[in-house]
């Protein structure tokens, strides 16, 4: 039987650990905060990369435009934290869509490895530009305003907002990849030629993929603008080298093109980034490149990819042994 | 921004100066890029750690001055020659496992090659702006307004010649040919008995040789620290994109132009936006080239 899909079972697991595990480890909620921010990235991210091919090191882009807009919304909007924010998130996903549909026009044109290095070009050279803008601060950052409440429960706020991101994130792909939406994405990673030879709009359908891609990405640097309470152009808002990076690789260890694949692969990749960052401090970084080449190399189908070629009856797929035969033969 | 394009129109002999200056820097800019373009051609690889080449080079430069004491134009050939054998070891350790997989595996794992290059060097180089000084004049020009370091036209001349030798290396040797031979049609290079591994080894050696010369140049022209890499390889990439693929000549232009657009774009648009200017001008060219080709329902492979 399917394992992991469509399973009330998993669905109950996950919320159980979700709402238990802060509770036993208090210390650790800004990690686990981190980690449900991560299952977002790379959600987002296999919605280009794994479910359409067009492997992207530039939705970062999308994430720092979020943290720009919502922390200027926040410092500029004189509102109190609640609506301020509420309102910062709102324009930080509309800016992230429109941009998302201005450039995706143009860069969406190219494919394969041109349209990874070209995005990638676009992820530095934005960090480059809001890093020479004066009005959000320039190269020296911004900060985000205090959270008014006690102490503790601006970690809790945090970590139930990017909880419910997560699964509103998982949720609407879920139900966009089930659908006409999903097939026309898998038909454009197969052969974009041949989608288009049958009539689909495959310009319009990566458009809006991009823009479904960068809505949830944008929200979520919105948030972590202000868990993080500063940002800075380089290291934290348009963080290709670290984040920009993670969220592919994240997804690739998982899995492409699957919808648990990207969570399971940001749960394993948090958990050996922290061990990094405790046991290999100075060296870290060093040690997470080292991870990039190993699992590229050696593991490029990730864990679901896995778990499908070795038994995929836990994956809802039924093998006819007649059949096997005979294809063997 | 405006009031910089009013300086050039009201005093044209600093457009002299930007483009001499930009021309000569555009020179290295194509030799990385030609470096590239081999093992694109030969190998099917776009290497991201190739910037890290050249700053790598950089610190070979910065170490044979502090520890053997000689004069930094020596340590061009000596970090040649220390990049090739890293860039052997590199081949044999990582490269080898994806010449024949996806490119975007490629880029992938370049990539983490580039991040790990970078943070070691950042581990043990530390992370200051270093430069060598080559005890060597500046010339000047046009009454002193237009300056040129000498060790910058050196550099230029340099350059050349290590491209024109390359280029003469690939069409006359015996291994140059074995080169080319692979990057035109591997299988059949294997049937008639060229040892494609070997090949490969070298190539990517000869690719690392090069960045490393490059690297050794800029310490001197210019600066070097741990994270120059990434602007470096956009920057060959740029050229490569935008001059095919084993093109010499087109290199050379396409290398020249870059560094002369440049360095125009950092005198009007402010020097923090000039690393922006080139990374920005790398999607334009991409999407410009695209939109061209899309008009014969053709895209860029």
């Amino acid at each position: 039987m399917s394992l992991l899909r469509n399973n009330a079972a998993v669905y109950g697991l996950v919320l159980v650990l979700a709402v238990v595990t802060p509770l036993a480890f208090p210390t650790y909620m800004t990690q686990l905060a981190l980690l449900w921010a991560m299952v977002v990235f790379s959600m987002t991210w296999d919605t280009m990369g794994g479910q359409m091919g067009y492997n992207s090191f530039g939705n970062i882009v999308f994430y720092g435009i979020g943290m720009y807009a919502c922390a200027v919304v926040q410092r500029d909007s004189g509102l109190g934290y609640f609506p301020a924010l509420s309102l910062g998130l709102a324009a930080a996903a509309a800016l992230a869509v429109v941009t998302a549909w201005l450039i995706g026009s143009g860069i969406l044109g190219l494919r394969g490895h041109y349209f990874a290095i070209g995005s990638l070009g676009l992820g530095i050279a934005a960090a480059e530009i809001a890093g020479g803008i004066d009005y959000i601060g320039a190269g020296s950052g911004m900060t985000t305003p205090l959270y008014p409440e006690g102490i503790g429960k601006r970690e809790i706020f945090f970590y139930a907002s990017f909880f419910a991101l997560a699964v509103a994130t998982f949720f609407a792909l879920k139900w966009l990849y089930a659908g006409r939406f999903g097939l026309a994405l898998n038909a454009i990673r197969d052969d974009e030629d041949k989608a288009e030879a049958m009539g689909l709009h495959t310009t319009r359908y990566k458009t809006v993929a991009w823009i479904v891609s960068a809505f949830f990405l944008s929200i979520s640097g919105g948030l972590m603008g202000n868990l993080q309470k500063f940002i800075d152009p380089r290291d934290t808002a348009f963080a290709g080298p670290t984040i920009g990076v993670w969220m592919v690789l994240m997804a690739i260890l998982g899995g492409k093109g699957t919808i648990w694949g990207p969570v399971i692969g940001a749960i394993v990749f948090l958990v050996a980034k922290e061990l990094f960052w405790t046991y290999l401090l100075g060296w870290q970084y060093v040690a997470l490149g080292l991870m990039i080449v190993v699992i590229v190399v050696f593991f490029p189908q990730g864990i679901m990819g896995y778990i499908r070629e070795r038994h995929p009856h836990l994956m809802g797929e039924t093998v006819d042994p007649a059949k096997g035969e005979e294809a063997a033969k | 921004m405006l009031g910089n394009l009013q300086i050039l129109f009201d005093a044209p002999v600093f457009v002299v100066d930007l483009m001499v200056n930009g021309l000569l820097i555009g020179a290295i800019f194509a030799l990385a890029a030609y470096g590239m373009a081999l093992v694109w051609g030969v190998m099917n690889i776009i290497d991201i750690a190739q910037g890290e080449y050249v700053m790598l080079g950089g610190f070979i430069n910065l170490m044979v001055i502090q520890y053997l004491g000689l004069h930094p134009l020596f340590g061009i050939p000596i970090s040649a020659l220390v990049m090739f054998g890293f860039g052997h070891v590199i081949y044999r350790t990582v490269i080898h496992r994806i010449v024949d997989k996806d490119m975007f595996i490629s880029i992938l794992a370049t990539f983490g090659l580039s991040i790990v290059i970078a943070q070691m060097s950042n581990a043990v180089f530390g992370a200051d702006v270093r430069t060598a000084d080559a005890h060597l004049p500046t010339l000047l020009f046009m009454d002193g307004l237009v300056s040129v370091g000498a060790i910058k036209l050196i550099a230029f001349i340099l350059s050349l010649v290590t491209g024109f030798v390359l280029w003469l290396f690939l069409k006359r040797s015996r291994l140059g040919q074995a080169i080319r031979a692979t990057a035109q049609n591997a299988r059949a290079a294997r049937i008639l008995g060229i040892d494609t591994d070997k090949v490969y080894a070298a190539t990517y050696g000869i690719n690392a040789a090069l960045c490393g010369a490059v690297g050794s140049l800029v310490v001197m022209a210019w600066t070097i620290h741990p994270y120059i890499g990434l602007p470096y390889t956009v920057r060959s990439f740029m050229v490569v994109i935008v001059a095919g693929l084993g093109n010499l000549p087109a290199v050379v232009l396409a290398g020249l132009g870059l560094g002369a657009a440049e360095n125009f774009a950092g005198f009007i648009l402010g020097t923090e936006f000039q690393i922006a200017f080139v990374f920005s001008l790398m999607v334009v060219i991409l999407v410009w080239r695209n939109v061209k080709l899309k008009r014969e329902r053709k895209y860029l492979k």
